[in-house]
């Protein structure tokens, strides 16, 4: 039983993970491979604040007269991370828009249609 | 939950539903991250990922098409339809046996607790003065990966920027009336609505900026509530009266601006005979110039992510405005 309590919260990271490898790469539609790729990264974002957190740990600020605080160093990783996330997540959203405007489409199997590929 | 709505993300069809599914999605986890007390990521999740990626997803969506291809089932083999599950269950499975080997949830003694942080818990009060532990991190101990970040951001910005092409020829008077968003200008209710809350927001902002050292927040999350402000305002009142505000122009400048602020903090530090971004010598206390250092680069951040923000928006905004054009130019 402390088996699955200790472990339980990355396991949901995990099945996070799996559905949004999944929905990369089973989804023929690009943005929704975005989508998938998404929640892909914030499945690791929950793993890592859950690798922070500690038992009965405050939050990181100093206050006088708390002695155990969360692990602050995950949060700085993550916190960076997301808005970063977004930047690349924009990119690849433009990149989309240039492959509608070449190929008329953003279905994965009209584009390999058309280049002759596959 | 999480879970719930990730799954609805495989079965929806209609892609603005899934987009909208992915903001709950995006909610949901930064309610989680608070309940596992970590304020500041939940505060940057719950601006980003329910604020500006449906944004944007969506003005990419206004770009291409509404519908998700229906598959044609007939065509589609069993081996292509299992194949992916087959490879996800096996991925699943290994990682989650790998997880076997992991430290329990919140346990003490796990060795993530054990080595740098205790030093940063201990020391950072008294080094930097700031009491937000995640603040001085980020912008002190780690400062070197947080120039790293802001020069991705605007890396990001420019390639977007490059990709989808500059607003107009520079000559600044091709902005029309985004169609959709011209039914919203009618709408007295949201104008009320948003007049009131706009500044509010902008206020807020700013505390989060230059509250940052204190509580929860920093550049980071406060560029990001600037940057929702302004889209807000762009989709009430039209693109147009967005422009007049905030010229896509100046927002570039502001881009290189916001890393050059945080670069030449550290630029500052060398002249003043410290090694890069080491704050201690910007005053005669070592403190007072973490301090100072730290407030710098803050804002360097936040100045670069709320313009890089905007001109995202803008450009994705700005080329739907583009294409309906372009269509209206075919048919007349």
């Amino acid at each position: 039983m402390t088996l699955v309590f200790g472990l339980f919260n990355y396991w949901v990271a995990m099945v996070l993970m799996m559905i949004g490898f999944y929905i990369l790469i089973a989804s023929g539609n690009l943005i929704k491979k975005i989508i998938g790729l998404n929640i892909f990264q914030t499945s690791v974002f929950i793993l890592y604040i859950s690798m922070g957190k500690i038992k009965g740990g405050a939050v990181p600020i100093l206050t006088e007269g708390t002695e155990i605080y969360t692990n602050p160093l995950p949060h700085v990783l993550i916190l960076t991370a997301i808005v970063v996330g977004v930047a690349t997540t924009a990119l690849a959203l433009a990149l989309v828009v240039r492959i509608k405007e070449a190929y008329g489409s953003i279905e994965e199997d009209d584009i390999h249609e058309k280049d002759g590929s596959l | 939950m999480l879970v719930a709505t990730a799954l609805s993300c495989i079965f929806v069809r209609d892609l603005f539903a899934v987009i909208m599914v992915f903001g709950l999605y995006s909610l949901l986890s930064a309610g989680f991250f608070l309940s596992l007390k970590a304020p500041d990521v939940a505060l940057t999740e719950a601006s980003i990922g329910a604020g500006i990626a449906p944004i944007l997803m969506l003005g990419t969506l206004a770009l291409t098409r509404k519908r998700s291809e229906p598959q044609p089932r007939a065509k589609k083999s069993l081996r292509s339809a299992l194949l992916p599950l087959v490879v996800v269950s096996l991925t699943g499975v290994a990682l989650i046996y790998a997880t076997l080997d992991m430290p329990y949830f919140a346990d003490p003694a796990a060795p993530i607790h054990n080595h740098v942080v205790p030093r940063y818990i201990e020391q950072s009060g008294q080094e930097t003065g700031i009491p937000n532990i995640v603040t001085s991190i980020l912008a002190s101990y780690r400062g070197y990966d947080t120039l790293g970040e802001a020069f991705v951001i605007f890396a990001a910005g420019l390639g977007v920027l490059a990709l989808l092409g500059f607003l107009s020829d520079g000559s600044g008077r091709e902005y029309w009336q985004f169609e959709d968003t011209a039914n919203l200008r009618h709408h007295a209710v949201l104008h009320v609505i948003s007049k009131i809350l706009i500044p509010l927001i902008l206020l807020y902002a700013l505390y989060v900026q230059f509250h940052g050292e204190y509580s929860p927040g920093g550049g980071f999350q406060a560029g990001v509530i600037f940057a929702v402000a302004f889209i807000l305002y762009a989709l009430v009142y039209g693109l147009e009266a967005a422009y007049k505000i905030m010229s896509p122009v100046v927002l570039r400048y502001m881009m290189v601006i916001g890393v050059l602020i945080y670069g030449g903090t550290g630029v500052l530090c060398l002249i003043l005979g410290g090694h890069y971004l080491e704050y201690g010598v910007l005053s005669d206390y070592p403190k007072h110039g973490q301090h100072i250092g730290i407030i710098l680069v803050e804002l360097g951040v936040g100045v670069t992510v709320a313009s890089v923000m905007m001109t995202l928006f803008f450009t994705f905004s700005g080329r739907a405005k583009r294409s309906v054009l372009k269509k209206q130019g075919v048919e007349t």
